[in-house]
């Protein structure tokens, strides 16, 4: 019998430990994927946050690294700077990398560090059990903004992908969805190219990904896309921001 | 080799170049700075690399995730960027991951000063961070001692895969003494099998990590843990003992410190006072026994801990006395120094008063 599909080498046969309908275990799969038909998995150190992808070094079969709660593109420096020809990237929610790691991100990238990051966007603390993150949508609910976020009080939701994007050796910054099918096959482009980027060494490199929390936004799977789909994305467009000319 | 004039900070920063450190993570703060600049010229000269971190914070995890992709790695700092690199230390600590970390103390609390002080004694020494663990916290009272300290520190690191501490006041760092770079012996290492290196053709793969979700395997690691620092106390502790023959009080001291109560033991001497002096080197394991057997002299009468602080390292002495004869303390604090005379009557002071 033919083989049609099989699970990339990129991924250990470890269960995760995702709630049912949660995005992560598709982005895990195109990080792996990437990694794999690039040819990285050998020379690949991975850095896993602190959030709901905290055991991300249990589940990617390369070399990982866990870091303190923001600290993994310092990690991520560190690793690079010891093996300059392995393919580095860094794994981070939203609470990690656009809160309480916002200095690590803002100057990795301005450093140029050569590492992928893999920003998951969920808009919301999934792991702590649904707090208000920086991220949060105006209105949204969540277990420390009960009626909601007020603009006036929190203030908005920060673009991490616009913001780095003015960054000069930020080279490559797109931000994708995994809500439907088409949107998942234009992440894996982009996460692929990311890589590409890094190891052409043209400098840092980022995919912020749309992502669902149907436990902490308290929604079906189903209502969970649906979510994503419709609040997200008017506000977090789904677009590149930066491609360096020699890959375009 | 002849002897040179080093300034304190780069004689260390040289010192750790030719331990074969080849990366070094950084933030500026006085009075530690000349290590950094030092780093930034020479690192790349030997096929290194120094970065200027964003901060303090930024800096520890660089070394972090360098130390757990198996490099030779050193950051260093002073109290206050020491207090920021908490987080960072526990971590290594939990991972069990080898560095050199400096620390040229200076005044606190807060922003405290920027002259010499040993006021992060309970800070290097009883965790510093959160969590069950030590580091091995090295005492150099000359830059003579902090070159050959330095050296060795990479290895106890490489050994025993835990962070080692330079403890040194601002004195060790911005003084100048001469300086002979010997050859340090070197300890038979075992190889960094479980680095990030990249698989490699490596078939498992390796995690550094310090979570242990499931509790009965976080107290497991904690138990190893302590096994290591069980070895740690019976391999590694450094000590000096001076002048302790027939002592009638014993100083305590380390560091710059200890080099002044040495003037003040001879000044009592001129008084016909017999005096001595137990230098711990390692702060941390800490010479109990020393001090246990002192008090065990019929001469000895009291003990008392000088330091430039309110009262840190006292609290260990009076540990390892174990009651057997009186400890006192002597300090100055926020960047004063304690003089020899102020020394000399603190310690008439006290036999008059035990005799």
């Amino acid at each position: 019998m033919a083989v049609v599909f099989e699970k990339t080498k990129g991924l250990t046969d470890k269960p995760t430990h995702y709630c049912p309908g949660c995005t992560h275990g598709i982005i895990h799969r195109l990080v792996a994927e990437s990694l794999e038909e690039l040819g990285l998995l050998d020379k690949a150190v991975g850095v896993a946050p602190v959030g709901c992808s905290v055991f991300a070094y249990d589940y990617f079969s390369c070399d990982m690294q866990e870091a303190a709660h923001g600290r993994a593109p310092a990690c991520a420096t560190g690793i690079k700077r010891v093996h300059p020809d392995s393919a580095v990237f860094t794994y981070q929610g939203d609470g990690d990398l656009a809160s309480i790691g916002t200095a690590e991100i803002v100057h990795a990238a301005m450093r140029g560090e050569k590492i992928t990051t893999i920003f998951v966007n969920n808009a919301i603390y999934g792991m702590t059990g649904g707090q208000m993150a920086p991220t949060t949508l105006v209105g949204q609910k969540a277990t420390t903004a009960p009626l909601g976020r007020d603009a006036d009080h929190a203030g908005m939701p920060i673009r991490m992908s616009e913001m780095l994007a003015t960054i000069p050796k930020a080279v490559f910054i797109e931000r994708v969805s995994v809500h439907d099918v088409p949107n998942i096959i234009k992440a894996k482009k982009a996460i692929k190219k990311a890589f590409e980027i890094q190891m052409k060494g043209l400098g840092f490199t980022m995919v912020e990904v749309l992502s669902t929390c149907p436990t902490n936004w308290g929604k079906t799977p189903i209502e969970a896309l649906k979510w994503l789909k419709e609040n997200m994305i008017p506000y977090y467009p789904i677009q590149n921001f930066r491609t360096p000319e020699e890959v375009k | 080799m002849a002897k040179e004039l080093w300034k304190g900070n780069e004689a260390i920063a040289e010192a750790a170049i030719k331990a074969g450190c080849r990366f070094f993570f950084g933030y500026p703060i006085t009075p530690q700075n000349e290590i950094p600049e030092y780093m930034s010229l020479r690192l790349p000269q030997v096929g290194g690399c120094f970065l200027q971190a964003e901060s303090e914070v930024a800096a520890i995890n660089m070394v972090y995730g360098a130390a757990g992709a198996g490099a030779r790695v050193m950051t260093s700092s002073s109290s206050p960027g020491i207090s920021l690199k908490q987080e960072g230390i526990t971590y290594i600590a939990g991972a069990e991951l080898p560095c050199v970390i400096v620390n040229i103390v200076r005044g606190g609390p807060g922003l405290g000063g920027i002259q010499p002080a040993q006021s992060d004694y309970f800070q290097a020494t009883k965790g510093g961070g959160h969590g069950d663990y030590h580091l091995v916290v090295l005492a150099p009272d000359s830059i003579q001692e902090a070159v050959n300290l330095v050296q060795e520190a990479f290895d106890i690191a490489d050994q025993y895969r835990n962070p080692v501490m330079i403890l040194g006041d601002g004195m060790i760092g911005q003084m100048m003494e001469p300086v002979e770079f010997t050859e340090v012996k070197r300890r038979q290492l075992p190889e960094k099998t479980w680095a990030t290196t990249g698989l490699r053709g490596r078939k498992e793969h390796n995690i550094i990590n310090s979570l242990f979700i499931d509790p009965a395997a976080c107290e497991q690691h904690n138990l190893k843990i302590f096994e290591k620092y069980a070895q740690i106390e019976k391999n590694e502790i450094k000590v000096e003992e001076y002048n302790l023959e027939g002592a009638e009080i014993v100083f305590a001291a380390y560091g710059t410190v200890a080099r002044i109560v040495k003037n003040a033991i001879k000044a009592l001497e001129k008084d016909g006072i017999k005096a001595g002096l137990i230098r711990p080197i390692t702060l941390w394991p800490f010479p109990k026994a020393n001090f246990l057997k002192a008090a065990e002299m019929p001469s000895v009468k009291a003990f008392l801990s000088v330091e430039m602080s309110m009262g840190q390292m006292v609290e260990d002495v009076e540990l390892s006395v174990k009651g057997k004869k009186p400890v006192y303390f002597y300090g100055r604090t926020g960047g004063m120094v304690p003089t020899p005379k102020a020394i000399v009557e603190e310690a008439k002071k006290i036999l008059g008063g035990a005799k």
